[in-house]
């Protein structure tokens, strides 16, 4: 929004759609619907010739995956993203252009601005977690009835899968995105990320995996929910391709982003800025880049054998043919649940990141904060059989997995310590993000003991696949990193965007979401025992009423996000409540910048000089010395 | 950074009292939670794993219901008793309080006992003589995760298929019928396999589910152990008509059951010798793309 | 343009494109049901209900795709397998089955069942029993417990239909059987035989789809 505020000036005007000719939105547009055409009905028609199979089923998936390859590849150099390498190639020097333009049109194109990436992605994020939001309602409504009535078996199937998979593509992205992007370099003292065209690349591919998802609405839909798993993903119909390329394609940003953020904050760190004065919040991005960074390739491997599967007549999955659908199960769930803590560990670091601020008391036991996230992040790996206590692996594994399982309480268990102890003794605030922040801890404890419940290889026999589940993670994404989200936005938004939030509508926003968010998925915990399978389209009659219940909260849920559009636009255009410098009078080093902060963020490398939870330290200095002399550099070890 | 000599472990003022309530709290409620709550627990006694899993479920409620009180009374009063008293005082800083090492080593050893308990138990749970789990077990589970009379478990083999069940009964004929009937207080061997896509066998009250998968036999053991009519379902997203792959289970009396079998192969005779012969999977045509 | 104008104007965006946006996300989602057929009553409780199967539908954006057809009490061969029959009542089925032998993947489903008198007429003779091989689709009901393969037509005879409706003078078998209604409500019905030619499994395509080889029974109260 601030974009509006900046007027979209050069020194010499030129007629608006002149700028439509370069390298921007448009553009890739233009060239995204080309390589579509000439995929699908040139390269894919010809590749597809004599194969009946393809040709006699009115689904063509050669074409349709020629079509969408080709159309990113046309999108993307739309886009621009190839002007760097060709103009490297052909003997220019080295530039960061890109990171120049001004003006609102800069956030339709190929910006390096790691700013601007950050705001493209809040935007972004949003827009996406609005439109699954949307699908949730649709879900819903359809369940007020124990038969289908709204809509038919196969829409729904498909509503679900694209609820489930928009929502875990782009909350992937919902908190390393919009405040990664923005603040993991202020925060570290940097002038931008590392590799700043690859930032604009996870980003662009964001938006075009977003859409190649729903084209699978125009597609005949898929059946498979966000699992996708094999071999019912190969028997589906044309739907499935977009499925499986935006997923490997949100996997590549992932694999990016986790690389990118990596990077910077190994090596971009400014002098003083040691290990354990990071803030809480660059360690739970750390944390998730080494996610995301190991996880995502396999994701990305598996979507591509379906790929394969479908399109070339491999058989990796076909049970009858020599293949075998576990090792679907397995390669999707060895990403499947890293992925699970890739969304919710950058939620811990944000409200441990709050939390100091508005208990005014440094982060209690920071090390131990630090264990934690990587705690969890290494755990996560060594316990994705227990998606598959009843599949029929190797009973005698399940032990093991059940064991690991449970131990990843030990360091979640560490993140509530951290809480517990920064709000002993302090002096609590109770803002908007504050209450979004403690809410964290109310839902996730109910999520990480329904966890309990369903690690335990016994008791998730009952539990396994049906709503149980299906409650139990909702606890822990939405109760968990949207609620973290909100409290993240609240907290920074006065930063972003120059305007504060009014507080009035935050608050209410909070309540309807925390009240009816839990009335909506905690009856679900008793649906699921009672025998509703996950993702049916019926139901027995005799739970109609709980599901009437869950769908009349969850309209709720819906209202709260129409209160928080609301607010953004009116705060934004009609309140336009300009913030104080520091309106969270916190200690945080971005807080010591100016509003909005400049291109390069700081105009000398700064020295850290103290961590930014020093609360209750009266003589302690500024977390960073915007404008250090020489001697300070030396001194800091720069 | 943790400054650790706080004057070890003596419980600060500010926590006394909820300590003392913590405790009387969980001394009471536990116990009521476990008597009055368990045996309403899902998903009930109508098997011996379920009656197992109610167990499991029961002694995993115990141990949230004294960690929720604590961490619940403990937020409660830290926000009521730490919050700031008006905007100036929010806005002073509260102490510099970084870290006490003996809390940290606290806690840590109570959620590692904790865990350590509970996959103890968990594990403990999965051993048949335990009443087994009802969980699908594989196609060749070792001897360690049967059922001690596993060798007279009466064979029932479940083939899912979009979008339907069908049972066969090998020691009887091979009969093939739509409906899933089960003698009560006999141990029960199903074995579970799918002849096109992925699917779930859940039979809701007697709390087993085993995947189907295709090409595979996934082997569960349970006895019923009251006489009752529930549903079948389908537990994992199998395509269209998943959410309606349901299908009848009755458990009878072992006389019923006798009669209904005989039945069963009465009304099924014209089609029996169409059958496959009985195998633990199959591999029907196509097995790839049809023709 | 003032801030305040801008966001009047951005508000007004938000909320008409909005509403506009999503009236045309759920409308996407509510087409494609086809037009439900309802079953001629022919008596007190008793009503009449005719099908058809063909090969392929022959046009259309799915011409390859093989299908069920329905008649309306007008005569009218559509596209559509809502079928909407009384409750509690007798209902005789007559189809009219086009295509030729797939042969069933479980078969179990050779033996129609669920029909009044356990029996099914193929050209007017009474059938207990058919041979797995020779069916060509089935029409299934399985909350009711209704299950009857449909035998195909020979391969070599003349006359084969390759554009659907198709008519009477092409090669076809007739199949009739009466199955009885129980309270209102809405069953799906389906097919088991794997006939979707060149999918995985003969059941991808037209066999995951309603107005193809899926449909739904509206039982309602009469």
């Amino acid at each position: 929004m601030s974009a509006a505020a900046i007027p979209a000036a050069g020194p010499v005007r030129e007629p608006w759609w002149r700028g439509l000719g370069r390298f921007n939105v448009f553009t890739g547009i233009v060239l995204g619907i080309g390589g579509y055409l000439i995929g699908a009905l040139v390269i894919g028609h010809v590749l597809s010739k004599g194969i009946p199979a393809q040709t006699e089923t009115n689904q063509n998936d050669i074409e349709f995956v020629c079509g969408i390859l080709l159309g990113i590849v046309g999108f993307l150099v739309g886009m621009g993203f190839l002007n760097y390498p060709i103009a490297r190639l052909t003997g220019a020097a080295p530039t960061l252009r890109e990171k120049e333009e001004k003006g609102i049109a800069r956030y339709f194109t190929l910006c390096t601005d790691h700013k601007v990436v950050g705001i493209q992605y809040l935007w972004g994020v949003l827009f996406f977690f609005l439109v699954a939001g949307l699908n949730a309602m649709l879900i819903r409504t359809q369940l007020l009835y124990p038969t289908e009535h709204f809509w038919s078996a196969d829409n729904y199937i498909t509503l679900v899968g694209l609820h489930g998979t928009m929502m875990m593509m782009m909350t992937t992205s919902m908190v390393l995105g919009p405040f990664g992007n923005y603040f993991v370099p202020v925060m570290v003292g940097a002038k931008r990320m590392a590799f700043p065209r690859i930032e604009a690349l996870s980003f662009w591919l964001l938006p075009v995996a977003g859409v190649v998802l729903l084209a699978a609405v125009g597609a005949k839909g898929f059946p498979t929910g966000w699992t996708g798993y094999a071999n019912l993903s190969v028997q589906a119909k044309l739907g499935m391709d977009c499925y499986l390329i935006s997923f490997a394609l949100i996997g590549i940003s992932m694999a990016l982003v986790g690389f990118n953020m990596l990077v910077t904050v190994y090596t971009m760190r400014a002098p003083g800025m040691t290990w354990t004065r990071l803030p809480i919040f660059v360690w739970s991005v750390i944390a998730t880049a080494f996610l995301q960074l190991l996880a995502a390739p396999v994701l990305i491997a598996g979507m591509s054998l379906v790929l394969l599967d479908r399109v070339v007549g491999t058989t990796f999955f076909m049970p009858f043919s020599g293949g075998s659908p576990f090792l679907y199960e397995n390669l999707f769930w060895f990403f499947g649940h890293p992925e699970v803590y890739i969304l919710a560990l950058p939620g811990f670091g944000l409200v441990l990141e709050i939390l100091p601020v508005f208990s005014r008391k440094p982060l209690w036991g920071y090390r131990l904060a630090v264990a934690g996230l990587m705690g969890v992040a290494l755990l996560s790996f060594f316990v994705w059989q227990h998606h598959l206590f009843v599949s029929g692996i190797n009973p005698d594994l399940r032990p093991f997995f059940m064991f690991t399982t449970e131990l990843i309480s030990i360091p979640t268990a560490l993140v509530f310590l951290n809480a517990m102890g920064t709000l002993f003794r302090g002096k609590i605030r109770f803002s908007v993000p504050m209450l979004f922040a403690l809410a964290l801890f109310f839902n996730f404890f109910i999520g990480g003991a329904s966890g309990v419940f369903l690690s335990d290889a016994p008791s998730d026999v009952s539990t396994h696949g049906s709503f149980f589940v299906m409650a139990h993670f909702h606890y822990t994404i939405m109760g968990g990193l949207v609620f973290a989200f909100f409290g993240g936005l609240f907290y920074w938004f006065p930063k972003m965007f120059g305007v504060h939030l009014n507080e009035k509508l935050g608050k209410l926003q909070f309540w309807l979401f925390f009240i009816f968010f839990n009335l909506t998925f905690f009856p679900l915990f008793a649906v699921g025992m009672l025998g509703q399978p996950r993702r049916v389209s019926a139901y027995s009659p005799s739970l109609q009423w709980l599901n009437d219940w869950v769908t009349a909260a969850a309209y709720m849920i819906g209202l709260s996000f129409a209160v928080f559009v609301v607010n953004v636009v009116y705060s934004c255009f009609f309140e336009r409540r300009r913030p104080e410098a520091n309106p969270w009078h916190s200690k945080g080093i971005e807080w010591q910048l100016p509003t909005p902060i400049p291109v390069d963020n700081f105009e000398r490398v700064p020295v850290i000089n103290a961590s930014p939870y020093e609360y209750g330290t009266p003589e302690a200095p500024l977390v960073a010395n915007l404008n250090p002399s020489h001697a300070e550099v030396v001194a800091a070890g720069g | 950074m943790s400054t650790g000599g706080e004057g070890g472990l003596k419980v600060p003022p500010e926590l006394r009292r909820i300590a003392w309530l913590w405790l009387v709290l969980s001394v009471v409620a536990t116990p009521l939670v476990v008597i009055f709550v368990g045996p309403l627990l899902p998903p009930g006694s109508a098997s011996d794993a379920a009656h197992g899993q109610q167990q499991d479920n029961t002694v995993m409620v115990a141990i949230v219901v004294p960690i929720m009180i604590g961490l619940l009374l403990y937020f409660i009063n830290a926000l009521i008793m730490f919050r700031g008293k008006d905007e100036a005082d929010a806005l002073t800083d509260g102490p510099a309080i970084r870290g006490q090492t003996r809390v940290m080593v606290l806690w840590i050893a109570t959620t590692f006992v904790i865990v350590l308990l509970l996959a103890a138990w968990g594990a403990y749970e999965l051993f048949p003589g335990e009443e087994g789990a009802g969980g699908g077990l594989g196609s060749a589970p070792i001897s360690v995760a049967l059922p001690a009379n596993a060798s007279s478990a009466l064979p029932v083999q479940v083939i899912g298929q979009q979008w339907t069940w069908t049972y066969r009964y090998p020691t009887f004929g091979g009969v093939e019928t739509t409906e899933l009937v089960l003698p009560v207080g006999q141990e029960v061997r199903f074995s579970v396999t799918s002849i096109d896509v992925i699917h779930s066998f859940w039979a809701v009250h007697l709390a087993v589910k085993a995947d189907a998968v295709p090409g595979n036999a996934n082997v569960a053991f349970v006895k019923p152990v009251r006489e009752e009519s529930s549903t079948v379902r389908c537990a994992e997203l199998c395509g269209l008509w998943h959410g309606h792959m349901t299908s009848r289970l009755r458990v009878v009396s072992p006389a019923a059951f006798r009669a209904w079998i005989a039945h069963e192969r009465e009304k099924w005779a014209p089609i029996q010798h169409y059958l496959p012969a009985y195998k633990p999977t199959y591999a029907p045509e196509p097995t790839y793309r049809a023709e | 343009m003032s801030a305040r104008r801008l966001g009047a104007l951005l508000a007004a965006v938000l909320v008409v494109g909005g509403g506009v946006a999503i009236g045309l996300y759920v409308a996407l989602f509510l087409e494609a049901s086809p037009p439900p057929v309802q079953a001629a009553v022919i008596g007190r409780r008793v009503a009449a209900l005719e099908l058809q199967t063909v090969a392929e539908v022959g046009h259309g954006e799915n011409s390859f795709w093989v299908s069920y057809y329905a008649r309306t009490p007008g005569h009218k061969w559509v596209h559509s397998t809502i079928l909407r029959v009384p409750a509690y009542s007798l209902v005789h089925v007559t189809v009219y089955q086009y295509d030729s032998a797939t042969g069933l993947r479980n078969p179990l489903w050779g033996q129609p069942r669920g029909v009044v008198g356990g029996v099914m007429y193929v050209n007017g003779k009474p059938v207990k029993v058919l041979n797995p091989e020779l069916a060509s689709h089935t029409f299934a009901i399985p909350e009711l417990g209704v299950s009857v393969p449909l035998p195909g037509v020979d391969e070599e005879a003349p006359n084969q239909c390759s554009n659907a409706p198709c008519t009477l003078a092409e090669a076809h078998n007739t199949i009739t059987f009466t199955f009885r209604t129980r309270g209102p409500g809405k069953y799906r019905w389906q097919c088991f035989v794997p006939c979707a030619a060149g999918f995985i499994f003969g059941f991808g395509g037209p066999m995951q789809s309603i107005g193809y080889m899926d449909g739904e029974l509206e039982v309602q109260s009469s």
